[in-house]
């Protein structure tokens, strides 16, 4: 199946500054890919290229088959994706209905589907009741919530979520992440910038890492195991020499003592590797309390390839 | 090119205006006092008829060249809002992100600005023409609008002038980030107006069919180069990166 979002050797630079160098990547259809990445790395920049809202410098690029960067492609881009811009961008003076109804029709959908699509999605963001309310009396998250149904009211195969939680409270960044999930299962492709690990790892399929070029790619399971390798932690009653020793006799590359009792191990398969290890243990006269995976978070993951500025493709 | 676009777009702006009072009241008030006040002043300055038949529809027909200044006038107060207040409230990323091309949103948020003040200069100009022919009609014995400068000017040289308006406030709005300081610059518009209706009312410039032409030719030159200047000011990646 050919890709729907397609980038290649892609670059950006403004006068002497590099916003994005070198960005290959690849997002399927149906797929939730999360662009991860601190301030200034590119995220935003690469998501305007994609919707040709602004020129490449070099490399391609395609959304769902078009050529970014060709004219006659450009508005035909446009019209497939939906962008929600990390600020909601909501016209105060206009309901909210009024607000939908209008990107509905520049997005040129028919009247009787332009007012299907409205009603929908503002009953699914529970805005129904307030559709005639101007937008400038809304709360922070209502306005989301509005301009997240901007972006779909023209029904989009493909969807740029640029921070779509930022500045949200708890609960309606919930509901935004509910309903991304909802999209996710609709089968449209989502391209979602964030800095938030935890909504990327609990919403995306695939995870890009971005600073300027793109530092790793996979899913977050991918990215934890060719990345941070599997560690298995043995829990003591307590830690002697004589355990320490044999354990290290075990030919591990990484064994390393942790609080005193605790020994974390690198592995290549817990499943296989851990019995030995624990047989190994008792031989050495040690107690075993109990026997955990180590399971770095995608923070973890994320500091660490910043940090270093390793680089790593999980597939 | 797809019409239908930019005057979605339009009637968009025209929405929101209708709920900006400052654009109300300058789109109501500017009118009515300039087209009021003028003609009413002069005749109330001239209660004896002292003055004769001929100078005062002279000075009446100078008078009228001020709705030429008024057309100027408006949608640098309308144009600024558009681009800037859309500017400031971050609303122009996903317009532009739409399939309309940059010419088609260009259209419509130039339509927006045009409109209303055309209209409303209209306006004025029905209402100068009315007062000026109710008040003089006794002493002129002739109904002194509409006639043919006025004609001139109220289809030739203001729209020019409101076009140039909205051009150059297109042109503004891409290096100020303050609806204020964008009326304000935008304002400077207004002065080769001004020029024009100081050189009638002195009596240095006569205001007549000729020189009507003349004015709306220059306009119209006006109109043509600032068109290009603002077209090329008004691309999705300036607006995105450059407009500051």
């Amino acid at each position: 199946m050919p890709p729907m979002i397609e980038a290649d050797a892609l670059s950006k630079r403004f006068g002497n500054n590099t916003a994005v160098q070198n960005l290959t990547l690849r997002v399927d259809e149906g797929e939730v890919f999360g662009f991860l990445g601190p301030n200034g790395a590119g995220k935003t920049t690469t998501v305007r290229i994609l919707c040709c809202l602004i020129s490449k410098t070099s490399g391609e690029a395609t959304v769902g088959g078009y050529q970014v960067g060709v004219r006659e492609d450009q508005a035909r881009i446009r019209g497939m994706v939906g962008i929600l811009p990390e600020n909601p961008g909501l016209y105060d003076d206009l309901s909210a209905y009024r607000n939908l109804d209008f990107y509905g029709r520049m997005y040129h959908c028919p009247d009787q589907k332009r007012g299907e699509s409205v009603e929908r999605l503002l009953r699914m963001l529970g805005l129904w009741e307030r559709r005639d309310d101007l937008v400038g009396t809304f709360s922070k998250g209502m306005k989301q919530k509005v301009a997240i149904a901007r972006a779909l009211v023209h029904d989009p195969k493909v969807v740029f979520l640029d921070e779509p939680t930022a500045n949200l409270d708890p609960e309606s960044a919930k509901t935004t992440r509910d309903f991304i999930l909802e999209l996710k299962n609709e089968g449209r492709t989502i391209f979602l910038n964030t800095h938030n690990l935890d909504e990327a790892q609990r919403v995306c399929d695939r995870i890009g890492i971005l600073k300027t070029s793109l530092v790793a790619v996979g899913s977050p399971g991918e990215l934890r195991s060719s990345l941070w390798g599997r560690k298995t932690v043995v829990h003591l009653v307590r830690l002697t020499d004589g355990v320490l020793a044999a354990v290290k006799g075990l030919s591990y590359n990484g064994v390393e003592v942790v609080d005193g009792n605790k020994l974390v191990i690198d592995v290549k398969d817990p499943d296989d590797e851990n019995p030995a290890i624990v047989r190994t243990i008792l031989g050495a006269g040690g107690d075993v309390r109990f026997v955990t995976e180590l399971r770095p978070t995608l923070e973890d993951i994320y500091l660490r390839l910043l940090k270093g500025g390793e680089r790593g493709t999980a597939n | 090119m797809r019409l239908q676009d930019s005057w979605t777009v339009a009637m968009k702006d025209l929405s929101t205006f209708r709920r900006k009072s400052y654009i109300l009241y300058s789109l109501i008030a500017l009118p009515v006092i300039l087209s009021v006040i003028l003609p009413g002043s002069l005749l109330l300055s001239d209660k004896g008829g002292a003055m004769p038949a001929a100078t005062l529809a002279q000075v009446l027909q100078a008078e009228f060249s001020i709705l030429i200044i008024l057309a100027a006038i408006l949608p640098s107060v309308i144009g600024s809002y558009s681009f800037i207040g859309e500017k400031v409230e971050k609303s122009l990323e996903p317009l532009l992100a739409t399939p309309a091309s940059d010419e088609e949103l260009l259209l419509g948020k130039c339509l927006a600005a045009f409109l209303p003040s055309l209209a409303a200069t209209y306006v004025g100009a029905v209402l100068f023409m009315s007062i000026s022919d109710a008040l003089t009609y006794s002493q002129l014995r002739y109904l002194l609008f509409p006639n043919l400068t006025a004609g001139l000017t109220l289809f030739l040289t203001i729209p020019f002038a409101c076009i140039l308006s909205v051009e150059f406030s297109v042109i503004v709005s891409s290096r100020v980030n303050d609806i204020r300081a964008a009326q304000q610059l935008g304002a400077l518009i207004i002065l080769p107006m001004v020029l024009i209706f100081l050189l009638g009312e002195t009596g240095t410039l006569a205001i007549d069919a000729a020189h009507l032409l003349l004015i709306s030719g220059i306009l119209f030159a006006g109109d043509l180069a600032l068109a290009f200047v603002s077209r090329a000011t008004f691309q999705r990646e300036e607006i995105l990166t450059k407009w500051k």
